[in-house]
């Protein structure tokens, strides 16, 4: 059984952005989307090792910056070339003001 | 002391500068980035359609109008003036144009940006799932030997092929036959070392589209018994070339390879706003490789930002070109040899361990 674990507080993460977030050696990315929900995924775009949380959210998508490849943060799907790999997606909570990933 | 920069610089993707950049840690590597605060580079990170909307009307215009005007006065020498427009804006500003939707950077609108992309691709003679992926890798593995596709000037350099390459012929004579061997179902190993599998039978399909639009517009001269229709399609891309190549060779020429900092092997260069609308800003290049995710319209912007960072710019091409022939001269004999840029005083240091390279043979 997964554990849920507390991430950030909800005032971390700006409306329509994303922070990083480091635990157990791995490292995921916390989206807060422009309708005010919160998502996650891993930290790292699937085709080269960049942060996700250096990248820029639009709408439902965050866009790597290194390579600008985009993916669907709420699904993982990704958007196309330069990026193929979908990125892994973990369900999300709050609670008392906390953000909670299941990891 | 890099073991690549000592040894003869092999500069196939699957020799020995390859091998020797993986084990290194050359390949894939962090690179250094200025700090900037997050909500600075957020702001600088937004999208906007207007500005590459704007644009692109205008580049469109002006293309439809020198192309008018070639049909019009062909066969006078009127004809001179727009060729000479109608050259620069097809086979020269294409490439920014290219560069920048290929980013997905210039519309925020997706479909925008893949139009112009796949009509740049076409007009570069380009294959544009090709040319997107070595791109990306041009990015990871930005001038470093056995790992970058799209280094312009080897070293020792090849004078005489860096002069002709502003006639567009030698990228003419690689492009076309590229196409046609990838229409056929051909994929080179260097390519395939770049394109993902699940991606090369679009890169076959892709050249395929191209071909089709060639054998038209050869099969419609022909008809008409006349050389306009490849004045117009195709051979601009040798005519028109040489904007492209003298604002895009001073992106790396001359400067550091195999080292992970920006800052020493990318230049920017100050340029007036004839070349810079045709260049679309990506005269501010250590900018933008240091931010890839900035667009175009704003590179100056973040040019004030971190240029406290950076070497200073070059005030003018003439600037860059004048610095980098004794260099490229001193190159023919110690491969070895480069520019090094001054950092401010107040720059961090980063990654030394791939920056110091023995220069003493070259003094």
């Amino acid at each position: 059984m997964a554990d849920w674990v507390e991430a950030c507080a909800v005032d971390d993460v700006e409306e329509e952005d994303v922070i990083r977030f480091d635990h157990g050696g791995r490292t995921f990315a916390i989206y807060r989307s422009p309708d005010d929900e919160f998502f996650a995924t891993d930290g790292y775009c699937t085709h080269e090792k960049a942060h996700l949380a250096d990248g820029l959210v639009m709408d439902d998508i965050i866009e790597c910056p290194k390579h600008n490849g985009r993916f669907n943060y709420k699904t993982g799907a990704a958007k196309g070339a330069p990026v193929c790999v979908n990125l892994v997606t973990y369900p999300v909570k709050i609670e008392a003001g906390k953000v909670m990933i299941q990891i | 002391m890099t073991t690549a920069a000592k040894t003869k610089r092999d500069y196939s993707l699957v020799g020995e500068s390859t091998r020797a950049a993986i084990e290194t840690g050359l390949a894939s590597a962090e690179w250094y980035h200025t700090d900037v605060p997050r909500k600075a580079m957020k702001e600088l990170m937004q999208r906007s359609d207007g500005p590459a909307i704007r644009d692109t009307i205008i580049w469109i215009a002006a293309i439809l109008g020198s192309a008018a005007g070639i049909v019009w006065f062909w066969g006078s020498w009127w004809v001179v003036p727009f060729l000479f427009v109608y050259g620069v804006l097809y086979g020269s500003s294409s490439d920014s144009r290219w560069h920048e939707c290929g980013h997905g950077t210039a519309f925020r609108t997706r479909w925008m940006n893949d139009v112009v992309y796949h009509i740049a691709s076409f007009m570069l003679m380009r294959n544009p799932v090709q040319w997107r992926w070595s791109h990306a890798r041009h990015h990871t593995d930005t001038i470093i030997v056995g790992r970058d596709a799209e280094i312009a000037v080897m070293r020792p350099p090849d004078l005489l092929k860096a002069a002709l390459a502003f006639t567009g012929i030698l990228d003419f004579r690689y492009s076309l036959p590229t196409l046609v061997r990838q229409a056929f179902g051909t994929l080179s190993e260097e390519e395939k070392s770049y394109i993902p599998e699940m991606e090369q039978h679009k890169a076959v399909v892709a050249a395929r589209w191209h071909m089709a639009v060639y054998v038209a517009t050869i099969a419609f001269a022909i008809a008409l018994e006349s050389w306009q229709p490849l004045v117009l399609v195709g051979l601009p891309r040798l005519y028109g070339t040489w904007h492209m190549v003298m604002t895009g060779l001073l992106q790396h020429i001359g400067l550091a390879d195999n080292v992970v900092d920006h800052r020493l092997n990318t230049r920017t260069v100050y340029m007036n706003p004839i070349s810079r609308f045709i260049y679309w800003n990506m005269n501010y290049h250590v900018e933008h490789h240091i931010f890839p995710m900035v667009p175009y319209h704003a590179l100056p912007k973040l040019h004030e930002l971190i240029k406290h960072d950076l070497p200073e710019p070059n005030p003018s091409m003439w600037h860059a070109y004048r610095e980098v022939w004794p260099v490229l001269l001193r190159q023919l004999k110690y491969e070895d040899f480069y520019l090094k840029r001054e950092l401010p005083p107040t720059a961090r240091p980063y990654r030394g361990e791939f920056h110091e390279v023995d220069m003493s043979a070259a003094e």
